[in-house]
């Protein structure tokens, strides 16, 4: 079983419908006056927390407070986080604020995705790969293309995410500099600006079982931070990332880092599933690589941040200005990218959308489905608590709900020609 | 099993940004039925791009999908300027679009020939001043 992380609190939601018709992947039903998420077609993309006018939804994260009990720990900061802070175009000092607040060590993902950035430029050049590549590195596109695009299911890169990456380097700095530190006393704590990543942390990738063990939400964690950088200690860390690990941040920070004009970026949900359309279709120009992140603008755009991504993006320009532009190169000899940083195991096609795993059977449902949908008034309004027509006579159909007069429009239209047969016997 | 079941679209040739949308809906509604992925992206292609012909050079037309048990059938009719000489136009990189469409990335002779690679049968019948039909079966292993 697929394990979430987004979390609705009953007690808020007035089933209002609005995430009902966000939800890219017809993942939510409203039963019973809430929302209801189906976890098999729910990509974590964050729509639905992001949408909420109620607040209903949020992501399930780790308390920062509940997890004290490892002896080492070490944040993992997402370079998201360096755009949140109002004149702060200095790293250090809210690396400094994560070592006030208790952390041990700080490992930034922005250097990891230096790494990666390196590993990816050798991985283009990998003879008979399947072009174009496509980023592993936002979460909710790699288990969306395992639900829906199988086609293009080898064409994502190989090669772990930049916060594995960091976790793998992270603990085994903390081994080198403390021998005496046993394997369950390090705890890696990622600080995370978006949902998908605490459940992609949960459910590994594939196989492959995440090496984080805590996530903390940046929401979480931005006030007791800021109040720490407010004391204005000097910073006993100096950032070991440079302009690339911290453009990962935002949508295009990625592809441009290839060196590689052959790229696209896209972002936001509803443009990554046009692309993989288009890649499907084979109707775009060929290209090396493409980035896709489900949140808009990138991953400043998380649900899980607190600045809006577009100041964000411009403050992360300002951080990175004085930055060196990488500070994290392989050595020359280096032709290979290291083992333990592959990852074999994808994510298995799962035919979601499909009605039943008998052909014929499916044919009489969709036959059925088509009749329904004629007698429905097709205006996709959501009331009767299925995200629009077509998706009501599945649920009939389905017999997840069983009465066709919860659609209001029918019920009001046959209502007022019954009124008006009565009108007219009255005459 | 004589039972079929039919999506009726009708290709908007006023409109060249919606091109391409009946293929998207076709590729759902296959899911759907539970199709594999292989049989779907075929579909999807040949589909794909016989859609973009209409809309480029016969200003719409109507297309079908006719799944039965063991075929997919797609059958794309249109009223337009109808194709002179078929084999020629059946020729890789062969096109009369016209410039504006190619400034677009469309119209490099590879329609009719990925339309027939994609598909396991294709006939065209066409009438010049009158128009075209295409018809193209997927079997279904």
């Amino acid at each position: 079983m697929y394990m979430h992380s987004v979390e609705l609190d009953v007690s808020k939601c007035t089933g209002c419908t609005t995430c009902l018709r966000h939800c890219p992947t017809e993942a939510i039903r409203i039963r019973n006056g809430h929302a209801v998420i189906n976890s098999e077609r729910c990509i974590d993309c964050g729509e639905c927390i992001r949408v909420c006018p109620s607040n209903a939804k949020k992501a399930m994260c780790s308390k920062f407070e509940h997890y004290q009990n490892f002896k080492w720990k070490i944040a993992l900061p997402a370079p998201t986080l360096y755009g949140q802070f109002e004149g702060v175009d200095d790293v250090d000092t809210i690396l400094q604020g994560l070592l006030d607040i208790g952390f041990d060590d700080v490992y930034e993902v922005a250097k990891a995705a230096e790494l990666v950035t390196e590993y990816t430029r050798l991985y283009l050049k990998t003879e008979g790969i399947k072009k174009p590549v496509i980023s592993s590195a936002c979460p909710v596109v790699v288990r969306l293309i395992s639900l829906r695009y199988p086609y293009l299911r080898d064409n994502i890169m190989p090669i772990l995410p930049p916060i594995e990456v960091a976790a793998g380097l992270a603990r085994q700095r903390a081994k080198e500099e403390h021998p005496e530190l046993k394997d369950d006393e390090i705890g890696i704590y990622f600080i995370s600006p978006c949902a998908a990543k605490v459940s992609y942390i949960r459910n590994g990738f594939g196989d492959y079982k995440s090496k984080i063990d805590v996530v903390v939400s940046l929401k979480d964690i931005y006030f007791m931070l800021l109040g720490a950088m407010k004391k204005g200690n000097t910073p006993s860390k100096a950032s070991e990332a440079g302009m690339i690990g911290i453009g990962w941040a935002s949508s295009g920070g990625e592809s441009s880092a290839i060196l590689n004009d052959n790229y696209l970026a896209a972002d936001g949900i509803e443009n990554v599933n046009k692309v993989l359309d288009a890649i499907e279709n084979g109707n775009i120009p060929q290209l090396e690589f493409i980035e896709l992140n489900a949140c808009s603008g990138g991953c400043v755009g998380g649900v899980m941040t607190i600045e809006n991504p577009f100041i964000a993006r411009t403050r992360l320009q300002t951080v990175r200005r004085y930055r060196p532009v990488s500070l994290n190169r392989l050595s020359k000899d280096m032709h290979y990218v290291p083992e333990n940083c592959y990852c074999s195991e994808l994510p298995t096609y799962t035919p979601i959308s499909r009605l039943s795993a008998n052909f014929s059977e499916s044919m009489r449902m969709m036959a059925e489905i088509q009749r329904i949908r004629e007698t429905l008034p097709g205006i996709d309004c959501g009331a009767c608590g299925s995200p629009g027509c077509r998706a009501f006579a599945e649920d009939l159909v389905k017999g997840t709900v069983s009465d066709i007069s919860l659609c209001p429009v029918l019920k009001r239209n046959g209502g007022e020609e019954e009124n008006k047969k009565d009108n007219e016997s009255n005459q | 099993m004589s039972e079929s079941l039919t999506f009726h679209y009708d290709v908007d040739g006023e409109d060249f940004t919606s091109a391409g949308q009946a293929s998207v809906q076709v590729k759902k509604n296959l899911r759907r039925l539970g199709i594999s992925p292989d049989i779907i992206r075929q579909v999807s292609i040949a589909m794909y791009e016989g859609e973009i012909n209409m809309v480029i050079h016969a200003g719409g037309g109507k297309a079908d999908v006719i799944v039965t048990e063991d075929k997919i059938e797609i059958i794309l009719a249109d009223k337009g300027p109808g194709i002179a000489d078929v084999s020629l136009a059946m020729q890789e990189g062969y096109s009369t679009a016209p410039d504006s469409v190619r400034s677009l990335g469309f119209g490099a002779g590879m329609g009719l020939p990925n339309m027939k690679r994609y598909t396991d049968e294709m006939t065209i019948e066409s009438v010049v001043g009158q128009g075209t039909t295409i018809k193209m079966t997927v079997k279904l292993a």
